[in-house]
């Protein structure tokens, strides 16, 4: 059976750090398993976890009364979600609902952060690959946002 | 009646503490007065293989010998071996009927040369009932729904007219059905205030008559009018013993401890959708519930479009668009729905009345086709209990 | 006894469009009796025969005797009817209802509006009686964001708020072609930087609930008290007395509990869906 450290040297997001690194960040894991329907994180929540997700899909939504809820983007198993840890006051921005059942690593935020304040070169490594995918997200809303489809544009 | 019955009597009901003895002549008789009187009389007849409520003529109208067998989703009529014209529980009517009418007009609207106006629907034939045989789950639900309908802002006229003009005549019961848990929620078997007149009706051996007390001066006067011969001692034994007879047979029950916190804080058990598997979001529940009290309004117009109606009708929160809003609804699943119903009735009501909205009265789980039962959904509740459970393992707050 | 559900007869006194679907009308009682008084954050419901009764906020001067004003968007049938009224129309009136914003409570304090699309029209009642009585209160800042600057309601009306010294103001929107030389974003990014003291400030928010709900939690992080930040909230209305139990939100009545709620009242049920 495959360890933490294994499950995240094998996905994409870890591509290139160290192995000393992955197993600092093993620590901080565990395995986990969603259902199709249930929810990995619900907006105004404590945000404390980081998932790597190694297969099935989530999708980021927002919920309204009336409308119900509607999709900004989804996370299959190239990707991580849930980044409100990072920064306090570390309060989930939106829900994260499994649209599959999923396996994801759990990684719990305070041990992240314990950890990257001792040890720079792992907070300067994974910033890189958060600053990354952040600005791809970016980019992609920005696009998402000019409702380049709307009639008579 | 030996004096020291009589103080207890006194101290039980805090009212006029003589009974009296009728028997069916007597309640004949009773009838006729009320009618004299200018009431139309309503109770439970037998119409449609169930007990319904409707207008009476005289006690031959009522269900003799007919009882009730109840089960979830199970309602059946049976014939007792005796000629009890109470010997029933409850069926799918309850007086709400009366008080708060299916459909009622509010107002209408005319549009001439010289503008709008509004006038009141016709008030004329505003009814005067007298309600014949109401249960002590159902005077409370009555005292329910007195609450819901005037309150300290406003007052619902049409509701206030028919309530203020009513006689009851209440019935203890001497018999509980399977579906019953009036026990449960303090709202009976025995009733005790809110009532013109109660009657007990006792069936021992050979003899059949009833045990008739005053709740008001309008039943004592009442009562004077038809019998002047008081209660033996015995009689009102025995009278109290079917009403012991009926809270021993009640089977139901329902745990209110910290109900409301149990619901507020269960909002996303997975319960709910298992029962919304089995709820077919049909609304009888809330057509049966007495204390259900939702409704919605019919705006209509005539041809001419000068002259408009407005009409009252009663709603469920069950229906899909009952919480439309902004191109869709609020609560578009079944599951939400149900939770709404069950959380208002059991919890929210409390916030909003005062008392809890359930009395108990089993009718819910007698007339839910898939026989969903709220005593078991609460039981359920507390047995799936969140309180430091997550499905999900997310970390809360 | 008064049914609360008869209305009165009121005829438009004035009326003004704001936007191709969005219109303001100055109501009056046709009778001349009283206007009966009103506070900002309160609705009436607004009856057009035949066709309905809608719930609007109340968007005008709540200190005019005269006549009550209100933005109408026409959605559905019987909005497009109301929105639709000309000058000497008569229609049905009840109200006032629901409970307003807490402008006692606002008395010496600094006031944060913020304002959502449409959310400005219940919050402008609001504006008009700070203005009135600019002594009583310290220093006010308005943030409205809507979808496009063509979406901008009170566009003229907005501008002299800009112009006034007494008054701060940010305006924003979702997205804008080149003619827009003004703030892109949501109205949240409006509260970064604007410097003001947390501590001291009574917050108002009204627009669709998300933007609600995110306003609220910016709100917070820059200190404002969660029991200072109050909310305008939504449901299907029927009777607006509390009788017909449609605009049930958790245990509250909208129409009576509401609809303005301080926030540590419903910062629970905003996280139950469909409740």
């Amino acid at each position: 059976m495959k360890s933490i450290a294994d499950l995240l040297h094998d996905h994409p997001f870890f591509a290139g750090l160290s192995p000393a690194h992955i197993n600092l960040l093993a620590g901080c894991g565990k395995n986990i398993h969603f259902d199709t329907g249930n929810f990995l994180m619900k907006e105004g929540e404590n945000a404390n976890t980081f998932y790597v997700i190694r297969s099935g899909k989530v999708v980021v939504e927002a919920y309204t009364p009336g409308f119900g809820h509607q999709i900004v983007t989804q996370v299959d198993h190239h990707g991580v979600v849930g980044y409100s840890w990072l920064f306090p006051p570390y309060r989930v921005a939106f829900d994260v609902r499994a649209i599959e059942p999923v396996s994801a690593v759990q990684l719990d935020g305070k041990c992240l952060r314990s950890k990257t304040e001792s040890d720079h070169e792992l907070g300067y490594q994974l910033m890189r690959r958060f600053a990354q995918v952040m600005l791809q997200r970016l980019q992609a809303t920005r696009l998402q946002m000019l409702d380049v489809y709307r009639k008579g544009s | 009646m030996t004096s020291s019955h009589a103080d207890q009597a006194a101290d039980q009901t805090n009212l006029p503490a003589q009974s009296f003895r009728i028997d069916r002549s007597g309640l004949d008789r009773l009838f006729a007065v009320l009618k004299d009187h200018d009431y139309t009389l309503v109770g439970p007849t037998v119409r449609d293989c169930a007990i319904v409520y409707d207008e009476l003529t005289g006690t031959q109208d009522l269900p003799v010998g007919k009882g009730d067998r109840q089960e979830a989703g199970t309602y059946q009529l049976v014939d007792r071996e005796d000629a009890a014209l109470f010997g029933y529980n409850l069926g799918p009517h309850s007086w709400k009927k009366y008080l708060f009418p299916p459909r009622q007009k509010l107002w209408q609207a005319k549009l001439t040369d010289t503008g709008l106006t509004f006038s009141e629907a016709d008030q004329a034939t505003s009814p005067k009932y007298a309600f014949i045989g109401v249960r002590a789950c159902e005077l409370h639900a009555i005292q329910i729904q007195d609450k819901v309908f005037s309150d300290d802002d406003h007052r619902d006229p049409h509701y206030c007219r028919i309530r203020e003009r009513a006689f009851i005549v209440a019935v203890n019961c001497s018999q509980a059905a399977a579906t019953c848990f009036c026990t449960s929620m303090n709202t009976g078997p025995a009733v005790s205030a809110g009532f013109d007149i109660a009657l007990t009706e006792v069936i021992v051996f050979d003899a059949h008559y009833f045990i008739a007390q005053a709740g008001s001066p309008s039943g004592e006067a009442m009562l004077g009018l038809i019998t002047q011969c008081p209660a033996e001692f015995t009689d009102v034994q025995a009278a109290a013993q079917c009403v012991a007879n009926a809270s021993a047979q009640m089977k139901r029950q329902l745990d209110t401890t910290d109900i409301q916190n149990l619901l507020y804080r269960n909002a996303d058990n997975s319960r709910w959708e298992e029962i919304a598997q089995r709820c077919l979001s049909c609304a009888n529940c809330t057509m049966v519930c007495p204390t259900c009290f939702c409704s919605s309004v019919e705006d209509t117009t005539d041809l001419t479009g000068s002259h408009a109606e407005r009409w009252r009708r009663w709603d469920s929160c069950f229906t899909l668009d009952f919480s439309y809003l902004h191109g869709g609804s609020v609560r578009s699943s079944t599951e939400a729905r149900y939770r709404q119903w069950m959380t208002h009735k059991l919890a929210s009501w409390i916030d909003q009345f005062g008392a809890s909205g359930c009395v108990g009265c089993g009718r819910c789980i007698t007339w839910c086709p898939v026989g969903i039962d709220i005593t078991e959904e609460v039981r359920l509740m507390r047995e799936n209990d969140s309180a430091g459970n997550s499905n999900t393992q997310r970390s809360d707050l | 006894m008064i049914d609360p559900m008869l209305p009165a007869v009121y005829k438009v006194v004035r009326v003004s469009q704001d936007l191709p679907d969005t219109a303001t009308l100055d109501l009056a009682p046709a009778s001349n009796s009283k206007l009966p008084a009103c506070q900002p954050g309160q609705f009436n419901m607004l009856y057009a025969l035949g066709q309905g009764e809608v719930a609007i906020s109340i968007s005008g001067d709540t200190d005019e005797a005269d006549c009550v004003r209100h933005t109408v968007r026409a959605v559905g049938s019987v909005t497009r009817a109301v929105a639709g009224m000309k000058l000497g129309d008569q229609l049905g009136l009840r109200g006032p209802f629901g409970r307003a914003w807490p402008l006692n409570r606002m008395q010496g304090k600094d006031i944060v509006l913020m304002a959502g699309g449409l959310g400005l029209a219940p919050l402008r009642s609001v504006i008009y009686h700070l203005l009135n009585h600019r002594d009583a209160y310290g220093r006010i800042t308005l943030f409205y964001g809507t979808r496009t600057p063509q979406d901008r309601l009170y566009a003229a009306e907005f501008t002299l708020w800009q112009q006034r010294g007494d008054l701060e103001t940010g305006i924003t929107v979702d997205s804008a072609g080149r003619d827009w030389h003004g703030h892109v974003g949501v109205v949240t990014t409006l509260l970064e930087g604007s410097g003001f003291d947390g501590n001291n400030t009574i917050a108002l928010i009204c627009g669709p609930e998300i933007m609600m709900r995110f306003s609220a939690a910016e709100l917070i992080k820059q200190g404002v008290q969660p029991g200072n930040i109050y909310v305008s909230m939504e449901r299907n209305m029927k009777c607006a007395v509390g009788f017909c139990g449609h605009c049930q939100y958790g245990p509250y009545f909208v129409c009576k509990n509401g609809p303005v709620f301080a926030l540590p009242q419903v910062a629970h049920l905003f996280r139950i869906r469909e409740v």
